[in-house]
């Protein structure tokens, strides 16, 4: 089946992208660059740096743009799928959706009314296995912001690694976040992966951080072999 | 053997080793390995009976909203009439048990997608006492109820969950596996 990957950049799509890769054939990643930082679906940091990522798979990349309306957003998202089954041929969309059924729902409706399959492969994930496996499968992913409670600066910009995981594992305990961040806690970007063929190398970021927000700006990167 | 209950999930899905599986499939695995059962996975196309002898307890999982190869192949469940086993069907699992025993799966005009509340209206050792409760739907296809069927939740003529009269076989439209995880654990604890 060919199918198009709703991708963002971070963890989560990324990872979904690979499982959907092994199963069937991806022919584009659909990416909707939202212009409202608070976004109600779609992450905004980084996101344009998502076009490198796309071609370091070697991925055709479809990009929507989205003012980040929250009604206005799901038209902006029917357009973007009706536009890779129109483009590229996909017969289903893949997303990272692990526990938001808000999400997953409306994704589901949409590819309802455009006839098309929609496959979730991180549905109902344990999030701290799912954590652990995308460090034992080989991917560098780096937190490009955070927006709750206890989050401090010093995530920012720090690679996912074993030990992360574990305080991930103790703030759920203790703050009731979602380790994965899909309750919009934090945000990452993903520098390498099985599925890349070339690793992104960050040259140049900087840092803005208040009061449990912050976000970690790549300002330059490049594409290098691995 | 090791004392834990045996349970075969039968895969539904449009093949074997689906990029579906992993949503319909391992998160029912997972939450009755949580439960202390140990599961196998067989597709239900290769389902012998072997297999079936192997297990202590079947589940019948959901396939995608799209994925609705398996009612063209109702005639590879045949074994299900059998009855020697408790069965819990979920979603396309419960369509299934619903034709082999004689109701009618039904299209319906919408899909039902997302958190609705269903009333529970009869006491069950699977869903507990009479209340309501939130489900997660994802089904294009209702129900009848079969004739020796009783409703548990939902409507008579639309049962939303139901069980056999006599046999222990169970049927769920909507996904235990989501926010209703403690079905499945008192499935495998039944």
């Amino acid at each position: 089946m060919r199918l198009g990957v709703l991708f963002s950049g971070g963890k989560d799509s990324v990872y979904a992208c690979w499982r959907a890769q092994e199963k069937d054939t991806v022919t584009c990643l659909i990416t909707l660059i939202s212009e409202n930082p608070d976004s109600y679906m779609f992450h905004t940091p980084n996101i344009r740096f998502a076009s490198f990522q796309a071609e370091a798979m070697k991925i055709p990349q479809l990009c929507q743009p989205t003012k980040g309306i929250e009604e206005k957003e799901l038209e902006d998202l029917r357009a973007a799928l009706a536009g890779a089954r129109d483009c590229y041929g996909v017969q289903g969309i893949v997303t990272g959706a692990i526990e938001s059924v808000y999400q997953a729902a409306r994704v589901q409706r949409i590819c309802h009314a455009l006839d098309l399959w929609c496959f979730n492969p991180l549905w109902q994930a344990d999030q701290i296995d799912y954590l652990r496996t995308l460090i034992k499968d080989g991917f560098r992913v780096i937190v490009s912001g955070v927006y709750a409670y206890p989050f401090d600066a010093s995530w920012l910009g720090a690679e996912l690694t074993e030990e992360m995981v574990m305080s991930l594992a103790q703030m759920q305990e203790r703050y009731k976040i979602n380790p994965s961040g899909e309750g919009g806690e934090i945000e990452t970007f993903v520098l390498d992966g099985p599925l890349f063929r070339k690793r992104i190398e960050i040259l140049r970021a900087s840092r803005i951080y208040a009061q449990y927000r912050g976000q970690y700006i790549i300002e330059e990167m490049r594409l290098a072999e691995k | 053997m090791n004392g834990k209950t045996e349970i075969l999930l039968v895969d539904s899905c449009y093949r074997p080793d689906s990029l579906s599986q992993y949503e319909f499939v391992h998160p029912v695995q997972r939450a009755l390995e949580r439960a202390g059962s140990s599961c196998q996975i067989c597709h239900y196309n290769s389902v012998d009976e072997e297999c079936l002898k192997g297990c202590d307890k079947i589940v019948l999982c959901g396939t995608a909203l799209k994925d609705n190869g398996y009612l063209d192949h109702l005639d590879k469940y045949r074994w299900l009439e059998e009855g020697i086993k408790p069965v819990l069907g979920i979603c396309a699992g419960m369509q299934v048990i619903a034709s082999i025993f004689g109701g009618e799966i039904i299209s319906r005009s919408e899909p039902a997608i997302g958190l609705e509340w269903i009333e529970v209206i009869r006491s069950s050792p699977l869903l507990g006492p009479s209340r309501k409760i939130e489900v997660f739907h994802l089904h294009s296809h209702d129900v009848s109820l079969p004739d020796t069927f009783l409703s548990l939740a939902g409507a008579d003529e639309a049962p939303e969950a139901f069980s056999h009269c006599s046999l222990p076989i169970w049927g769920l439209l909507f996904h235990p596996e989501v926010r209703n995880r403690w079905i499945l654990e008192c499935f495998a604890n039944l």
